[in-house]
């Protein structure tokens, strides 16, 4: 079936926090690690030591951001040009094209969870599922031939093998920064739906229509964010160390000082 | 868009295939014996020819019959089923002609309706794609079916039709090219939707140095410098030439020099509906900033 279900029973999916994403490249490698060695097709490089280039199922893409101008005095103090770090991975979505366009039935989305997969076994390789993705999502691998794209680690999140916290999507399992988030997004109470609802969590591109269920955080203005204050109590752990120095010296060298200071 | 010349050839060539099919079925001319094989095989090869050079894009054509599937959602798949349904009536009606001298009139009508199908389910694979504006406009299926239908015309000596289809066909390609040019801006995706941050969004770092197959089979960017003078050069080969030829007495001589010219023509036009096509996700590759300079993207700065 490549039609779309009408609904699923969840919708499992991330959420990827912009203000915390360092751009670490590790939920590439970890990704790649992992869905090169279980589900499906590995994901093959070519000329790995020459002119390289593979597949891969999640990249990161850095951005530049300059505020649009503003009347200085409605942001005080001014924005700053800020650098975002952008993973970007299947959305899940929910009227996914990439479905619909597939002649085999290949690509379909799960009604008991929302993932959207693509069976290897009925993929032509057609790529007309990676043209109709907005997003990037999909790419054909070289040497398989089969469309490779994000499968939520499906082999993960329900594997009865491994322990209970490696149940997690390796890329959310291995984020140092803790920016990505794994959950029911279709469940209101969900760690992910509170974090998507307290951080106002976005749609990438929503003119085109395919209702993502992967949500991104947008970073905090970076310098309205107020410092720690320094003072002797120290909030800070280091704070007496750097606590400033007395600059008038006592005793003998204090008595040199003055002496000196006269002549 | 990546011009995979498979894909080219396939849509060039069987769209004047099945264009030729559509005028035999109609009875023009209505033909028999030798020269109704003649006909014949020429429309089953350009048809048929496309179809196999169509497969050659697949990555895993093992499991290209199963591309017959998803005909309720999938535009590839009703071409599928469109294109053997055309090609299996018009044997029959052609076998009939051939081999029986025997026009069966009301079969000819079906297999040229459903060979025009084909042409048109062949169109809203590329249409139906919100992801590539340029190609997600009514101005592609109207330049599919013209185009086809004036080779048709040619092929099957029709010199008067192929006058008019050439013209209709011609004024439809320089429609779907000025539309075409706005189409990006008007869908209204832009750096700032793709990755919805709030402010003027460029592209700081790539996420890998080399290429991929996104960027390989989607942000193709290569010869685009050319693309007025080849867009002049499909203009008068596909249509304004040919259409001058059927003007004067023809012979098989002008007819040959104007069908070649034609598929030539029909060739370029296609080679730059791919290279031309921006897809949306260029914009993740800092691609198409040149299109929204214009846009809204800019006023809001
Ligand atoms: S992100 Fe792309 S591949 Fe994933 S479901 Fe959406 S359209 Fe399909
Ligand atoms: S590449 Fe495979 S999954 Fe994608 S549309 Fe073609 S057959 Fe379907
Ligand atoms: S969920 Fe799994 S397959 Fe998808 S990006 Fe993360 S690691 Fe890769």
């Amino acid at each position: 079936m490549t039609t779309l279900p009408a609904s699923t029973e969840r919708s499992l999916g991330l959420v990827i926090d912009l203000d915390t994403c360092v751009g670490c490249h590790a939920c590439v490698t970890a990704c790649k690690g992992w869905n090169t060695q279980n589900y499906g097709a590995p994901l093959s490089d070519q000329d790995a030591y020459g002119d390289a280039s593979g597949t891969f199922l999640n990249r990161i893409h850095s951005f530049q951001v300059t505020p649009d101008a503003q009347p200085i005095s409605d942001v005080v103090p001014p924005r700053l040009a800020q650098t975002v770090h952008f993973p970007k991975s299947c959305l899940h979505c929910e009227d996914a094209p990439c479905v619909t366009v597939c002649p085999t039935g290949a690509s379909y989305k799960r009604v008991e969870d929302g993932i959207v997969l693509v069976n290897e076994d009925a993929c032509m390789g057609c790529g007309l599922c990676a043209w109709a993705c907005p997003y990037g999502a999909r790419e054909v691998d070289e040497a398989a031939g089969v469309m490779k794209k994000c499968t939520l680690c499906v082999d993960r999140i329900y594997n009865e093998n491994i322990p209970e916290t490696e149940r997690q999507p390796a890329c959310v399992r291995t984020c140092p920064a803790g920016a990505r988030h794994f959950g029911d997004l279709s469940d209101p109470d969900s760690d992910v739906s509170r974090l998507v609802a307290a951080r106002g969590g976005v749609d990438l591109m929503p003119e085109q229509g395919t209702v993502p269920v992967n949500k991104y955080l947008p970073p905090r203005p970076k310098d309205t964010i107020a410092a720690p204050e320094m003072t002797d109590e120290g909030e800070d752990v280091l704070a007496p160390f750097l606590a400033p120095v007395a600059e008038t010296p006592q005793g003998f060298l204090g008595w040199l000082d003055r002496t000196l200071e006269k002549i | 868009m990546h011009p995979a010349p498979s894909v080219i050839i396939f849509s060039s060539l069987s769209g004047a295939g099945f264009g030729l099919l559509v005028f035999l079925g109609l009875g023009l001319p209505t033909v028999t014996g030798w020269v109704a094989f003649v006909f014949y095989a020429i429309a089953y090869l350009l048809s048929v020819g496309g179809l196999l050079a169509a497969a050659a894009h697949l990555k895993n054509p093992k499991n290209g019959y199963k591309s017959f599937r998803e005909w309720r959602s999938s535009w590839l798949s009703r071409e599928a089923w469109a294109a053997v349904a055309a090609l299996l009536v018009m044997a029959v009606y052609a076998g009939a002609q051939v081999f029986a001298g025997v026009t069966l009139a009301p079969l000819g009508w079906l297999g040229a309706a459903l060979s025009l199908v084909t042409v048109f389910t062949t169109s809203m694979i590329y249409t139906q794609l919100r992801t590539v504006p340029r190609w997600n406009q009514w101005g592609t299926p109207v330049l599919f079916l013209l185009a086809a239908l004036a080779g048709g015309a040619l092929l099957s000596g029709n010199p008067n039709a192929a006058g008019l289809l050439l013209l209709a066909a011609g004024a439809a390609q320089l429609w779907h090219w000025w539309k075409g040019d706005r189409r990006f801006a008007e869908a209204g995706t832009t750096m700032r939707t793709a990755t919805r941050l709030k402010g003027q969004v460029s592209l700081w770092e790539k996420p890998h140095t080399g290429e991929n197959y996104l960027t390989r089979e989607m942000v193709y960017q290569v010869g685009r410098r050319h693309a007025l003078k080849l867009r002049v050069i499909a203009i008068l080969a596909m249509a304004a030439i040919p259409a001058a030829l059927t003007v004067i007495p023809m012979h098989h001589g002008t007819a040959a020099l104007a069908i070649l010219l034609h598929l030539g023509g029909v060739l370029t036009s296609r080679w730059l509906f791919f290279a031309e096509a921006e897809h949306v996700v260029g914009l993740y590759y800092g691609a198409h900033g040149n299109l929204l300079a214009n846009s809204a993207e800019r006023s809001l700065a």
